[in-house]
């Protein structure tokens, strides 16, 4: 696993109090994590300051899984 | 009981006279207050009263920019934020069939515009801390309207509906949202109504006496306040029975 995920993974699992291995790629934020509207804008917030990257409203949309935040992370974070 | 004292607070339109007296009121129980307001001379000048625990945050409310740079400016100022009172406002009274779009509009803009501007700048950080409180400051005339005040009475119901939204979208972090609305207090806003008007006023209040600003600044420390944890969402009065909801 990336540096990126395992990062990533941990603070899903801090914010949104779920066991780690539920936190898999395709896991998907609301449906299978049980994060509702406003967690999923606080974890786009704790992306942004872990990996200090700023994360547009219109890209924020496209992260509907684990699996996609780690790829736009991967993508973009320096 | 309501002692703020550590806590950060950021008041604006502080300059005016029931802005004035929250951030008296808020510094009074230890809060650091960071003062927000047009005229530069009279933040100083109640920054240096104060004394320590102050910041002066100098900012336009009608300009984008200005409201943007706000609650950056005050939480760095301060090390964090924990309490937001929205207390700015303008008039511009007119007859609905005289009034202008630039009166509605700067109206509608500094008090309801600036406010969300605000909240939402401030809501980031308090969400993140899991604790906050914002305080908006409407006005009896959002609930029971005015003549010639359909821009001030529409932004300040405006303000009661934002303030329930929000109070739901951040309840879970710790964050509460409330409105305090005032009846007529004696303050620079009113100092311009008549001695007639200010008699007629009187007969429609119980309390036969205007507000004082102090009457506001005990209302807004009680919700800034620990102990108000469980209320959110809601407007309190403070208009001694003129209009009991």
């Amino acid at each position: 696993m990336s540096d990126i995920a395992e990062r990533l993974k941990k603070i899903v699992v801090e914010h949104l109090g779920v066991e780690p291995e539920k936190v898999t790629d395709n896991a998907n934020f609301i449906d299978d994590l049980g994060a509702d509207s406003l967690d999923t804008v606080e974890l786009v917030m704790a992306f942004e300051e872990e990996f200090n990257v700023e994360i547009p409203d219109d890209a924020a949309e496209t992260i509907v899984t684990v699996g996609d935040a780690i790829r736009f992370l991967e993508k973009n974070a320096g | 009981m309501f002692d703020l004292d550590g806590r950060k607070a950021l008041v604006t339109g502080a300059t005016g006279g029931i802005g004035g007296a929250v951030a008296r009121a808020l510094h009074a129980r230890g809060a650091t207050v960071a003062l927000s307001g047009t005229r530069q001379s009279a933040l100083d000048e109640l920054a240096t009263a104060l004394g320590e625990r102050v910041h002066v945050a100098s900012a336009d409310l009608g300009e984008m920019d200005s409201v943007e740079a706000l609650v950056p400016a005050a939480e760095a100022a301060m090390g964090g934020l924990d309490i937001l009172v929205n207390n700015a406002g303008v008039t511009r009274d007119n007859l609905l069939l005289r009034m202008k779009d630039e009166e509605w509009e700067t109206v509608i803009s500094v008090n309801l515009t600036a406010a969300f501007r605000l909240s939402r700048a401030a809501v980031k950080g308090m969400m993140r801390r899991r604790y906050g409180r914002i305080v908006n400051i409407g006005s009896v005339v959002g609930a029971i309207g005015n003549p010639g005040q359909v821009n001030y009475a529409a932004s300040k119901a405006g303000l009661v509906g934002m303030t329930k939204a929000l109070a739901a979208e951040v309840a879970a972090r710790g964050i509460t949202v409330n409105c305090v609305a005032p009846g007529f207090i004696e303050s620079p806003m009113t100092d311009g109504l008549t001695e007639a008007q200010k008699a007629g006023l009187l007969g429609t209040i119980p309390m036969a006496r205007l507000g004082t600003v102090g009457d506001v600044a005990a209302a807004v420390v009680y919700l800034a306040s620990a102990e108000a944890a469980y209320v959110t969402g809601h407007t309190l009065h403070v208009n001694g029975g003129m209009a009991r909801l």
